[in-house]
């Protein structure tokens, strides 16, 4: 499969100044070294816990946060050299659905302008010709056309992610960043987007890096996905092999931690050690030792390099055997 | 919206006192029984009644005519200024907080600077470096309210460009500028509105001060502050003449602040009812 | 900036005009200036003050409306309108104050006497504006969950008041107080003229009229250390009412 995305040694540090009377500088290194790439129409799951970077590096694909360092090719464009004309370009063809779907809308805009505006400021269509374009996209997602002269407040939670999805979809991108779409919404609400995106993806022949804490969400849409753990991916590979049998510890700690609701699968709860430590200060070495069962000497010294077999790797010194 | 407005009794009553000097400033000249610059020495200082309503001053000059055509001096330099200090400190409050980091923290720091000073005494440098002209005096007083915008336009600014949905304008490829105006200036109308009248208040109050100091619109216009400021000369004299522009200073201020204190009630939820 | 240095070690130069030094000229008037803004602070505030809360503890019945009402119209008068006003009415009319105002300062009957109309034109205006600011203030401390807290802990309701709101709610109304200095100086311009006094609003004038530049340049300088020991001594208040702020 043809990669649509490649990504290679994105870096993204954020400086924060704080304190008084002497200010200190803290170096937060959100994400720290990312490398993947995602296959035209496939579906590309991020997977970690809070503040391991993965919505940052997210954005940076799409340049909504500038990235410090580091390789980014859309369709074999470079996305980093991309100014002007040549970025509004490459902005058509990559969107985004965000988290939270009570601010992703203006409040004070009818869905309709929402939709058309995109459409009007690239001069695809204008007047009646973007209505029907914004009425065809609406009706793709599920909702009537009576929407179009609605406004944000008038729909419920899951309706709203619709719209914001049907505003990704009017520039006809290829590639969505769907970052935590479903996190915000009832579980029974979940589905029924979930759903809609894979139909989108179906139809459309979109490409995902879909960004998300929950692996079971992950499980079910993403055909490869990367764990994140302060900034860097500690394993890539293809869903099911993943989170079957992985061989990072973290990634196992992870996938043990989340129930599976099959009585017959009784398995023992992992003891889950410490909390994340803070992207400020990361641990030297192999950034996960203090938590880690298999840690040892050359853990807390030199950071594991990258190993790969069969298209499943891991940044590990000690990893679970396959 | 009026309506809820119109409600509040006070507002209702400010509205009124606005209409009417507002009216009146318009129909000055028709209703307006003398020419007001036109000067009859034989009638000078004379009390309210009969050929002139509310008396004459010293030069006979007409007390009611003169009221009427100063109203459309302070309501002029009111409005224009409020105006310019509107587009102005909101402009450079938008701008500044949507950019943020060092550039809004200067920036943020010469409003300050300029906050510091009473307005009356701001207007006063800038009119008495500059003169007494009109457009002086609506540049100086809009220089006093350009900072208080400047913050109010600059707060909300700094939480919305923060919203996701001013991402995704900027995903969807749209520029700062659109961003900036299209979308996040709508949500912050309402405010700059209710301030606005509000300072309206305080424009039309600076602007009958400074030409009570002098630094008015030069005589032989007639202007509120100024004709106070004739009269103090014949205030034993005549009283009539101190009390009557007072008057309407104070109707026009009170009307203003009424209407400018209802707008913010109703559009601040959580004033209702205070 | 030979300016600056010269002005720290007390030489201000002198005036264009007059040719007389500067520090000379402000320091004649300064006591008439300080004396009128200490007196209108203090009527402001003792006024304003208890207005404010009061109105707030009685929201929305007769002594709210009332105070409402008379705030507003108090603000709206600009200064020299109502102190024509009051000179017309108190001293003109019912010949109890003097009119002009220039007082002796050995004198403290006299001092006081020539005080009053003035101190009070400021005053008025300057509680209208602190009892608005006090009533909101109180009102948003009144609402808070530790107030009905001490209150369901069966503190008598006088001490909530006094122990625990006003303490709060006096925050920001020491912030607008150091403020209003600042807009006091302005007023004080005006009603130096209406009432014939001495001081330093009216060197200003006088100054701008001529055009005496050095002048101004010292009066501004004066101005803005004014100013910054003003702001000062809001921080400090601020610190003795505010605890946490202390420990920064």
């Amino acid at each position: 499969m043809t990669p649509i995305l490649e990504v290679a040694g994105l870096r993204k540090h954020f400086t924060v100044v704080k304190g008084f009377p002497r200010p200190v500088k803290t170096v937060v290194r959100a994400v720290d070294g990312v490398d993947f790439s995602v296959g035209e129409g496939e579906a590309f799951g991020m997977v970690g816990e809070s503040g391991c970077g993965k919505s940052t590096a997210a954005r940076a694909v799409l340049r909504l946060i500038e990235p410090d360092t580091g390789e980014i090719h859309f369709a074999g464009e470079d996305v980093r050299a991309a100014r002007g004309a040549s970025l509004t370009a490459l902005r058509r063809r990559m969107q985004i659905v965000f988290q939270d779907p009570y601010s992703s809308l203006n409040p004070r805009r009818t869905i309709g302008r929402t939709l058309t505006e995109p459409l009007a400021v690239h001069g695809i269509a204008r007047g009646t010709r973007a209505r029907s374009q914004a009425t065809a996209l609406l009706d793709e997602v599920g909702l009537p056309e009576s929407a179009l002269d609605r406004y944000p407040h008038e729909f419920s939670g899951g309706q709203r992610q619709r719209i914001g999805i049907a505003r990704a979809l009017a520039l006809k991108p290829q590639l969505i960043v769907a970052d935590e779409p479903v996190s915000a919404l009832d579980v029974s609400v979940q589905a029924q987007v979930l759903l809609l995106l894979k139909e989108l993806q179906k139809h459309r022949g979109l490409a995902y890096v879909f960004v998300s804490h929950d692996l079971s969400v992950i499980r079910w849409f993403c055909a490869r996905v990367a764990v994140m753990y302060l900034g860097r991916i500690v394993e890539q590979g293809p869903v099911a092999r993943v989170f079957s049998s992985p061989r990072h510890p973290y990634t196992r700690m992870l996938r043990d931690a989340s129930p599976i609701p099959d009585p017959s699968k009784r398995g023992v709860l992992p003891r889950v050690l410490g909390e994340i430590p803070s992207a400020a200060a990361p641990p030297p070495g192999c950034h996960f030792h203090p938590r880690c069962p298999r840690a040892t000497e050359v853990c807390r010294t030199t950071y594991p390099g990258w190993e790969e077999s069969a298209g499943h790797g891991s940044a590990c010194h000690h990893p679970h055997a396959t | 919206m009026i309506r809820r407005l119109l409600q509040n009794p006070t507002t209702l009553i400010g509205a009124i006192l606005c209409v009417i000097v507002v009216f009146g400033a318009i129909l000055a000249p028709w209703i307006a029984p003398h020419d007001p610059l036109e000067q009859n020495i034989i009638d000078r200082l004379q009390p309210p009644g009969g050929d002139y309503p509310l008396g004459t001053d010293d030069y006979g000059r007409d007390v009611l005519s003169r009221i009427l055509w100063g109203a459309r001096i302070s309501l002029i330099v009111a409005v224009a200024s409020t105006a310019v200090a509107i587009v102005v400190g909101g402009a450079i409050g938008m701008v500044s907080g949507y950019i943020g980091g060092r550039f809004d923290l200067f920036i943020m720091q010469v409003m300050d600077v300029l906050l510091s000073f009473p307005s009356l005494i701001l207007g006063l440098i800038i009119v008495a470096l500059l003169g007494p002209e009109m457009i002086n005096l609506v540049a100086a007083i809009a220089l006093t309210a350009v900072a208080p915008f400047a913050r109010i336009a600059r707060a909300p600014v700094l939480s919305l460009k923060e919203r996701a949905f001013v991402e995704a304008g900027r995903a969807l490829g749209f520029s700062h500028v659109r961003v900036l105006f299209v979308h996040i200036l709508p949500n912050i109308v309402s405010e700059i509105l209710v301030m606005g009248s509000l300072w309206m208040a305080t424009a039309v109050r600076t602007e009958a001060s400074l030409s009570f100091i002098g630094l008015g619109v030069k005589p032989p216009t007639a202007t509120w502050g100024g004709m106070m400021r004739d009269g103090f000369e014949t205030i034993l004299d005549a009283p009539w003449l101190s009390i009557f522009p007072g008057l309407a200073i104070l109707a026009l201020v009170l009307g203003l602040n009424m209407v400018g204190d209802g707008l913010r009630d109703v559009t601040d939820p959580k004033l209702a009812g205070t | 900036m030979t300016f600056i240095g010269r002005a720290l070690s007390g030489d201000f130069g002198s005036s264009m005009i007059t040719n007389r030094p500067i520090l000379a000229d402000v320091g004649a008037v300064l006591p008439h200036t300080i004396d009128l803004t200490v007196a209108a602070m203090i009527i402001g505030t003792l006024l304003g003050v208890p207005a404010g809360v009061v109105a707030a503890l009685h929201r929305n019945r007769g002594i709210d409306l009332a105070a409402r009402l008379l705030s507003l119209l108090g603000l709206s008068f600009p200064v020299f309108v109502s102190g024509i006003f009051m000179l017309l009415a108190f001293a003109l009319h019912w010949r109890i104050f003097p009119v002009i105002g220039n007082a002796n300062l050995s004198d403290p009957i006299d001092r006081l006497d020539k005080l009053v109309l003035p101190a009070l034109t400021l005053g008025l205006v300057m509680a209208a504006y602190i009892t608005r600011v006090t009533r909101s203030a109180m009102l948003q401390v009144l609402d808070e969950d530790y107030m009905r807290t001490a209150r369901a802990k069966g503190v008598p309701w006088r001490r909530v008041v006094w122990r625990h709101g006003l303490r709060n709610a006096g925050l920001p109304v020491v912030t607008v107080v150091g403020l209003y200095v600042g807009i006091l100086i302005g007023n004080s311009v005006l009603t130096e003229i209406v009432f014939n006094r001495p001081g330093l609003g009216k060197i200003i004038v006088g100054a701008l009229n001529q055009r005496d530049y050095t002048m101004l340049q010292g009066l501004m300088v004066i101005y803005c250390f004014l100013i910054v020991v003003v702001n000062l001594l809001t921080d400090v208040t601020y610190g003795l009412i505010d605890p946490r702020v202390k420990q920064a």
